[in-house]
């Protein structure tokens, strides 16, 4: 039992290490896309981690069932709502945020010329989103 | 061991008014939706902790409903919510 009760204790801390960077990502992210993906998943690796360590304390099979029921469906809902948000942004023609020029300068210099990537690689593509209009 | 889902809750309440605080700084309507979507995962999660801490055998169907409602919420901001003139979110770092 109080091996039981200690693993609990250390998913829930797991657990919380996992919202509160959920938190951080939401306040001090970029841009929108960079901030909805700090909710949908560093949050949702947080629930999996409490809804384990409740699991182990369930008395009943039935309570483990909804515990699991309960995760699955957050896991669902929030990826659904991730992508109708971001897609609407994106349609929106809303641009997602890349690093400052004078960062990006700096690191094409430190690399050899060989490994340079093309510069538009990974940025926004203003004729891919007139497409998905 | 009731007193560590109590303070795990009261943490998760803090990380959830930290989260809110978003809101104030006033962003557009959608990074607003994104702090009231923070019930969905860490709502639930308070709701679980603290019906655990507190012997609630309710707490589950409360948390089942928040995560409803949370998946409600986001597709009726998505298809209703969401004035066209909007102003682009902002970039800032």
């Amino acid at each position: 039992m109080i091996a039981l009760d200690v693993l609990t204790g250390v998913l829930l801390a797991a657990a919380l290490f996992f919202f509160v960077s959920g938190t951080v990502g939401l306040l001090r992210f970029p841009d929108l896309y960079s901030r909805l993906h700090a909710l949908t998943k560093a949050d949702n690796v947080g629930l999996g981690f409490t809804v384990l360590a409740l699991m182990l304390q369930a008395e009943r099979g039935s309570e483990m069932f909804k515990l699991g029921l309960i995760w699955v469906l957050v896991l669902a809902a929030s990826a659904t709502v991730c992508f109708l948000i971001g897609n609407e942004a994106y349609r929106r023609g809303q641009k997602p945020w890349t690093s400052p020029p004078h960062d990006s300068r700096r690191r094409q210099e430190a690399l050899p010329s060989a490994l340079n990537a093309p510069s538009h690689v990974g940025g926004y593509d203003e004729t891919k989103a007139r497409r998905l209009t | 061991m009731s007193v560590l889902y109590l303070s795990a809750a009261v943490a998760l309440l803090l990380t959830i008014v930290l989260g809110l605080g978003h809101v104030f700084r006033q962003p557009g309507r959608a990074d607003s939706l994104l702090a009231a979507l923070l019930f969905g995962s860490t709502g639930v999660a308070l709701v679980l902790v603290l019906g655990q801490g507190l012997g609630l055998a309710r707490a589950l169907d409360i948390a089942l409903v928040f995560a409803l409602l949370a998946a409600v919420l986001g597709v009726a901001f998505v298809l209703r919510g969401w004035p066209d003139d909007d102003p682009k979110e902002d970039s800032k770092p």
